[in-house]
């Protein structure tokens, strides 16, 4: 396992650096389109939007609305810290202890 | 002149503080969970250093634990971490000055968090490549510790599972999503990111839910600047 780990963990850092690097090192020599840079902004929000809807309300391929989807249930403490606290941590925290006692009352 | 490059180094640290006891507990259940997954903390501190971002992270140790083929890992971890193009161009106005070495060696160490403290900073007090030097090494050295201790001690804990520790990366992903949001705008964004995405997902599968979601919001809220002021 650990030669394919290694090889993925290579190219993983390639595809990670360069959305770090080029707009650096090319917005500080070439202008770009303003449109450009305000389609960019949106770019944060929906990607984490687009990551976290099938995360919380899919399960075996399909939509899971009810009580038995645990990872909505611990969602819905998280965003009310998120939105109240606006802190990470606090955030996570709040995740893991959620899960944590769904796990011990579905027990 | 030395002296005041050490204050700014100073500086850097000391902004990361608060990174810190972030990265802390989310780094610990990355280490758990991949440790669990089967990840040697070799290869665990490898991604660690040369990765370094949560949340690809997370979702490549999930994606290999399950026996996906290297070319699907690498395409999620780059359309997860085209988000960091945005920041990068953020805050390229105040790099001009610096060298296209200092510019690289500053621009590995941008995450979602390291990026919101940096750029406050830089916007009130201009930017010196100590202090972005300073918060990034602080920030990626937690980073780096937490993920490896997770990774030595997660074996011993039993099922991650049983514990919560496998909904961190849902958690940090509602925290961020929320201290991104500040207008209808971006609410319309997510909402629209969200709804494609889910549906594409029931439909398709597979993982090209994200960019095709995410493409297609953010140019919806592009357009929607005409009709929405705030």
């Amino acid at each position: 396992m650990d030669k394919k780990v290694i090889l993925i963990i290579l190219g993983m850092s390639i595809v990670t650096y360069l959305p770090r690097v080029l707009p650096i090192i090319v917005l500080t020599k070439v202008k770009t389109p303003e449109w450009f840079m305000r389609w960019l902004k949106y770019i944060p929000t929906a990607v984490l939007a687009a990551l976290l809807a099938p995360e919380l309300l899919v399960s075996g391929g399909t939509l899971e609305l009810s009580l038995k989807n645990k990872n909505l249930l611990a969602a819905v403490p998280c965003f009310m810290v998120a939105y109240k606290t606006k802190n990470l941590f606090v955030t996570v925290v709040t995740g893991i202890v959620s899960m944590l006692l769904l796990n011990l009352i579905y027990a | 002149m030395e002296e005041n490059k050490l204050n700014e180094l100073k500086k850097g640290v000391k902004a990361a503080v608060p990174i810190m006891t972030g990265y802390i507990p989310i780094g610990a259940a990355f280490g758990i969970l991949a440790s669990q997954q089967g990840f040697t903390t070799g290869t665990i501190f490898l991604m660690s250093l040369l990765v370094y971002a949560g949340s690809a992270q997370f979702i490549a140790a999930a994606m290999i634990s399950e026996g996906a083929d290297a070319v699907s890992v690498i395409t999620t971890t780059f359309l997860v971490n085209l988000r960091h193009l945005l920041m990068s161009a953020s805050l390229s106005p105040y790099m001009g000055k610096f060298s296209t070495w200092l510019q690289s060696v500053i621009a590995f160490g941008i995450t979602d968090e390291t990026f919101a403290v940096s750029e406050s900073y830089t916007r009130h007090n201009g930017a010196s490549g100590q202090f972005f030097l300073g918060l990034h090494m602080a920030s990626q050295g937690s980073w780096i510790l937490a993920t490896v201790l997770g990774g030595i001690f997660g074996t011993g804990l039993g099922q991650a599972t049983k514990w919560g520790i496998d909904f961190a990366l849902s958690a940090m992903f509602i925290g961020l999503l929320l201290m991104q949001l500040k207008d209808k705008k971006g609410l319309l964004v997510s909402i629209c990111a969200g709804v494609l995405s889910l549906a594409l997902k029931i439909k398709l599968g597979g993982n090209f839910n994200v960019i095709i979601a995410a493409v297609v919001a953010a140019t919806a809220g592009v357009i929607a600047e005409k009709w929405i002021k705030k």
